[in-house]
C-alpha cells in the first residue's frame, strides 16, 4: 500500500528580532507556544500525534531533548513522541521530509515537524580554562588543593563565551562568507535592495489581507512579524551603510536577515488518514533533496541549494517552468540573487555535477509573501515557516500547483523540496 | 484606589464594614449541585404538571407546611432546600392565598442558596386571569427581594400544550447551583414539534461555535459546555490567538481566528464546521465590545463598530448559518444564543451605542423564535448584569462595588453564571424554551 504525505497546515508565532519582544523566552516556551496554536487549529489537543520532529541551532546543553519536552509541555498527549534534529537553517525543512518520509513509509499516519531559535537566549559557555580549573577544583580532595585551583581563576577566565556564528573551518561569518559570494558573482547593491523591499512589500501585503490569519498565532502580546516595515524603501535602504564586505561592501543591515527570535511548526499527514480524520490536505511533499558544497576549499558557503534543486528537478523530470512559486531563503537579498545567477550559470551548474543551467526564474513567482528579510530569520524555524505558507498558497492556485523551496545552510548544506497542490 | 480597594477587602476592613452594616455576600452554591435541604412541593389545587417532572428528575419531595390562623406560625423545624409552587392552575385572586399560605412558613426555613420556584400558567382566560397571572410576577419579584442568603425566587409561565417532560429541563436548572445569579426572573416554557430529547451528558457530541471565545465569559461558557459534552468551536479575532489556543485546547476543541464582523465570516465558521466533518448544533454570539461615551460625544465610528460586532455580526452569520443546504449550517433542532445585557434592556448612561445593541438582540431573538419553531431551532439570550471580569475589573473600586452590591444577592455574578444559563437554553431537553431573554444579574434594581 502505498502512502501520500501531505502538509494539512501550519502554525508559527510572529517573529521577532533578537533582544526584542521575546527577550525573556526560552526555545522551550517559543516551541510550546507554536504548537499549541497549531494543536488549537486542528483540534489536536490530547491527541497522540505519530512523531514531532524538530530542533534549534543555538541550544543550550540542558535543552538535550528541547523537542520532547516542549510536546510534554504542549496539550498534545504526553504519549507523542518526539526526536530532536539539527541541520543548522536547514533544520526544520530537514525535519519535514524527516516525517513526511515517514509517513510515506507507512510508519506513522501523522507528523509535526517544527524548528525554533533564540538569538536573545543563545547558551553562553564558561572559557576552557575557566571550566577547566573549576573540575580541578570540584575533584580536589582537601580545602587546601580546592583553594589552591581556584586561586588560579584569572580575571580574563571569567568572560563568558558566547556562541560563535562563524564557520569552524574558515573562521569567517556567515556575512563574510556571503560577501565573497556577493563580489564574485557582481552582485549590486541596488538588486539587493530592490530585494529586501519586495520582501517587505510583500509580507505587508500579505498580513493586510489576513493571509496569516490561519498560520500564525499571537504570541505575548506581539500579532505581527515584528521586523516587518512596511514603510522601508529602496531610497530608504540605499541610505544603509555596508555591514559586511569592507567599506565598499554592497551588503547592509537592510539586505541582511537580522538575528531573529521565533518558531515554526507545520502539521503532516498520511493522505487517507487525513481524509478519514477530515483534515483537509493544502499540498503533497513530492520529493526533497539535500547537497553540500565544499567551501573549506573555497566554493561559495551558501550556494549549496543550487545542486540539490538540479538534481532535484533532473530526478523528477522537472524544469524551472513547471514551478509555479519559488521559495527561496533569504538569508541575505544577495545569497538569492547569486543563487538565481547561478541558476542561470552554465558553468556554475556544469561545475556542481548538473546537465545544464537550472535556468532563469521568472521574479514574479518568487517569495510572493515576503521571506526571511522581512518575516526574520530564526535559524532552525524558517523551513517550518516556509512550507505551510508555500502549501497554502499553492493551494490556493489550484490542484496541482507546483512549488520549489530552496534553503541555504552553515557548513555548506542545502537543502530543498517540491510541493504540489492537492 | 487599588489601596482603598486592598483596605476593604483585608480582614480588618471587612470587620468593620460588617459592624457598619454593609451587607455581607453570600458564596452561593453553583455547579450541577442541588439544594442540601429537601424540596418542597405545593400544588395549589390539585395539579399534576410539577409533580411529574419531579419525578421524572428523580428528585425526592416533601409536602408544604401551610400557615394557619394563630399566634405563633408553623415553621419546618429545619432548613429546607427549595419549594417549588405549582399554581398552574391558580387564576383567581382568593387562589393567591393559597400562595401566601404555602409561602409564609417556606421563607422562613429555606436555606442559604435555597430556592422559591413559582410555575404558573401565562395569562389567559379573562380580566382576573390576567390580572393574577401578573400578580404571580409582582410576588416573584418581591420575594427575590426579601430572601437572604443567596437563596432565589424566579417564576416559570408553562404554556398550556406543554407536558412535564418540556418544563424539566428548566427545574432542573432553578433547583441547581446552575442558577446561582438568576434571581427574580420569569419566563415562558412552550412546547416544541421536536419535543424536549434529553442525552446524558446534555450536549454529548454536539458541535457549538462559541465567538469571543479567548477570554472572559466566552472562555468561560467554553469551558462550561465542554464539561456538558460539546466540541467547542472556539472563535475570535487573530489579535486574541495567544489566549484562544489555550481556551481551545482545555476544552479539547478547534480554535477559529476570525473577525465576526467580517463579510464572509458566516461562510468561514461553516467552512471549519464542514471541513472537519462536523454537524453545527448552536452557536453562542457572545463576540461583543464597548465603545462608552455619552451620546453628546459619541461619532459615527464609535457607534458603528459597536452595533457591528454586536448586533449586525450575528445577524449576518445567522442568515448564512441558516440557509438551508449549507454545508456545515445549522442543523435543524439546533441552538441559538445571543448575549443581551441589562444596560440594554434598562438603558445606561454613556452607553447608547451599546444599549442600542444589546436591546436590538433582546428584540432579534424575539423575532426569530417564532419563525423557526417550524425546524425546531430555538432562538433565545441571557443579559447578564454585573459579572466579574477583565473588563468590568477596570471599573474605578467605589463605582465597581456599588454596581456589585445593587443586586438580591448583593455580589456580582462570575462568568460561569452567565455560561450555565447558556447551557440551559442549549440543552436538547430546552426544546420549549425559545425566544426568551434570560437576566443573570442577581436581581439587579436596574434593568426591568
Amino acid at each position: 500500500m502505498s502512502h501520500e504525505a501531505v502538509i494539512v497546515g501550519g502554525n508559527r508565532i510572529p517573529f521577532a528580532k533578537a533582544g526584542g519582544r521575546y527577550a525573556e523566552a526560552s526555545n522551550h516556551d517559543m516551541l510550546t507556544a507554536a504548537l499549541d496554536g497549531l494543536i488549537a487549529r486542528f483540534g489536536l489537543s490530547g491527541q497522540r500525534v505519530g512523531e514531532v520532529a524538530g530542533g534549534a541551532v543555538l541550544k543550550h546543553a540542558r535543552d538535550f531533548n528541547l523537542t520532547r519536552e516542549a510536546v510534554l509541555s504542549s496539550a498534545l498527549s504526553p504519549d507523542t513522541p518526539a526526536c530532536d534534529l539539527q541541520q543548522a537553517c536547514g533544520t526544520s525543512l530537514e525535519a519535514t521530509v524527516y516525517i513526511a518520509n515517514k509517513i510515506r513509509l507507512g510508519q506513522i499516519d501523522s507528523g509535526i515537524a517544527a524548528g525554533v531559535d533564540s538569538a536573545s537566549d543563545a547558551p553562553i559557555a564558561v572559557s576552557d580554562p575557566l571550566r577547566r580549573i573549576l573540575l580541578k577544583a570540584s575533584a580536589a580532595r582537601s580545602t587546601k588543593d580546592r583553594v589552591a585551583a581556584l586561586a588560579r581563576i584569572r580575571p580574563s577566565h571569567l568572560a563568558p563565551a558566547a556562541p560563535s556564528v562563524r564557520e569552524p573551518r574558515t573562521g569567517l561569518s556567515m556575512g563574510e562568507h556571503q560577501a565573497l559570494t556577493t563580489k564574485s558573482w557582481g552582485i549590486s547593491r541596488e538588486d539587493q535592495d530592490a530585494l529586501a523591499a519586495a520582501s517587505h512589500g510583500n509580507l505587508a501585503a500579505a498580513w493586510d489581507e489576513g493571509f496569516f490569519d490561519d498560520l500564525v498565532t499571537p504570541y505575548q502580546g506581539v500579532t505581527k512579524d515584528a521586523l516587518l516595515r512596511p514603510d522601508t524603501s529602496i531610497e530608504k535602504l540605499a541610505a544603509l551603510k555596508a555591514a559586511f564586505g569592507g567599506p565598499d561592501g554592497t551588503m547592509t543591515a537592510g539586505n541582511s536577515t537580522a538575528l531573529s527570535d521565533g518558531a515554526a511548526t507545520v502539521f503532516l499527514a498520511d493522505a487517507q488518514w487525513a481524509k478519514r480524520h477530515h483534515l483537509s490536505a493544502l499540498a503533497r511533499v513530492v520529493d526533497a533533496e539535500v547537497a553540500a558544497v565544499d567551501h573549506p576549499s573555497g566554493a561559495d558557503l551558501l550556494l549549496a541549494p543550487v545542486a540539490a534543486a538540479g538534481r532535484l528537478m533532473a530526478r523528477q523530470g522537472l524544469s524551472l517552468d513547471d514551478f509555479d512559486l519559488v521559495e527561496i531563503h533569504e538569508a541575505f537579498a544577495s545569497t538569492v540573487l547569486a543563487t538565481l545567477a547561478a541558476w542561470e550559470s552554465e558553468d556554475y551548474c556544469r561545475g556542481v555535477g548538473l546537465d545544464g543551467p537550472i535556468g532563469t526564474l521568472d521574479r514574479k513567482r518568487l517569495n510572493v509573501t515576503g521571506s526571511s528579510l522581512a518575516v526574520g530569520h530564526p535559524f532552525a524555524a524558517t523551513g517550518a515557516r516556509i512550507v505551510p505558507t508555500l502549501a497554502k498558497l499553492l493551494h490556493r492556485k489550484g490542484a496541482g500547483s507546483r512549488g520549489l523551496i530552496s534553503v541555504c545552510a552553515a557548513g555548506g548544506l542545502g537543502v530543498v523540496a517540491v510541493l504540489e497542490a492537492v | 484606589m487599588a489601596a482603598l480597594e486592598r483596605v476593604f477587602y483585608s480582614p480588618a476592613g471587612q470587620s468593620l464594614a460588617k459592624r457598619a452594616g454593609v451587607p455581607q455576600a453570600q458564596q452561593l452554591r453553583r455547579g450541577r449541585t442541588w439544594p442540601s435541604g429537601p424540596i418542597v412541593l405545593a400544588p395549589l389545587g390539585s395539579p399534576t404538571l410539577v409533580r411529574d417532572a419531579l419525578i421524572a428528575l428523580g428528585r425526592e419531595f416533601h409536602h408544604p407546611v401551610i400557615d394557619t390562623p394563630g399566634e405563633t406560625p408553623p415553621g419546618y423545624g429545619a432548613r429546607i432546600g427549595a419549594i417549588v409552587v405549582d399554581a398552574t392552575d391558580v387564576s383567581t385572586l382568593d387562589a393567591l392565598e393559597g400562595l401566601r399560605a404555602v409561602l409564609r412558613p417556606a421563607l422562613r426555613s429555606v436555606e442559604a442558596s435555597g430556592r422559591v420556584i413559582i410555575v404558573a400558567r401565562p395569562a389567559d382566560g379573562d380580566w382576573e386571569a390576567h390580572a393574577v397571572a401578573r400578580s404571580l410576577d409582582g410576588i416573584n419579584r418581591t420575594v427575590g427581594k426579601e430572601l437572604r442568603k443567596g437563596a432565589t425566587a424566579n417564576l416559570v409561565y408553562v404554556d398550556k400544550s406543554a407536558s412535564s417532560a418540556d418544563v424539566q429541563s428548566t427545574l432542573d436548572f432553578l433547583l441547581q447551583g446552575r442558577s446561582a445569579f438568576v434571581d427574580g426572573q420569569s419566563w415562558y416554557v412552550g412546547t416544541s414539534g421536536t419535543g424536549p430529547q434529553p442525552t446524558d451528558p446534555p450536549l454529548e457530541g454536539r458541535v457549538i461555535v462559541v465567538t469571543g471565545a479567548a477570554r472572559g465569559i466566552g472562555a468561560s461558557i467554553s469551558r462550561i459546555l465542554s464539561r456538558d459534552g460539546a466540541t467547542i468551536v472556539a472563535v475570535d479575532i487573530p489579535a486574541a490567538g495567544e489566549s484562544l489556543a489555550a481556551v481551545a485546547n482545555e476544552v479539547g476543541g478547534t480554535a477559529l481566528h476570525l473577525d465576526v464582523t467580517a463579510a464572509d465570516a458566516g461562510e468561514r465558521i461553516a467552512a471549519h464546521v464542514a471541513q472537519r466533518g462536523l454537524r453545527l448544533y448552536g452557536i453562542v454570539h457572545n463576540a461583543g465590545i464597548t465603545r462608552d461615551k455619552m451620546l453628546v460625544n459619541t461619532d459615527a465610528d464609535r457607534w458603528s463598530s459597536v452595533l457591528q460586532v454586536n448586533l449586525a455580526a450575528q445577524l449576518r452569520i445567522n442568515e448564512v448559518l441558516l440557509k438551508k443546504g449549507t454545508a456545515g449550517g445549522l442543523q435543524d433542532g439546533g441552538r441559538i444564543v445571543g448575549i443581551a445585557s441589562t444596560s440594554g434592556l434598562a438603558g445606561n448612561k454613556g452607553q447608547t451605542n451599546y444599549a442600542a445593541s444589546k436591546a436590538g438582540v433582546a428584540g432579534l431573538v424575539a423575532a426569530m423564535a417564532p419563525d423557526l419553531a417550524e425546524r425546531g431551532i430555538t432562538v433565545n439570550a441571557v443579559a447578564p448584569g454585573f459579572i466579574e471580569t477583565d473588563m468590568t475589573a477596570r471599573i474605578p473600586f467605589v463605582q465597581r462595588e456599588v454596581f456589585r452590591r445593587t443586586n438580591s444577592l448583593a455580589q456580582g455574578g462570575s462568568p460561569d453564571d452567565v455560561a450555565e444559563t447558556i447551557g440551559y437554553l442549549l440543552d436538547p431537553a430546552s426544546a420549549g424554551v425559545s425566544g426568551q431573554v434570560i437576566r443573570v444579574c442577581g436581581q439587579n434594581l436596574v434593568g426591568a
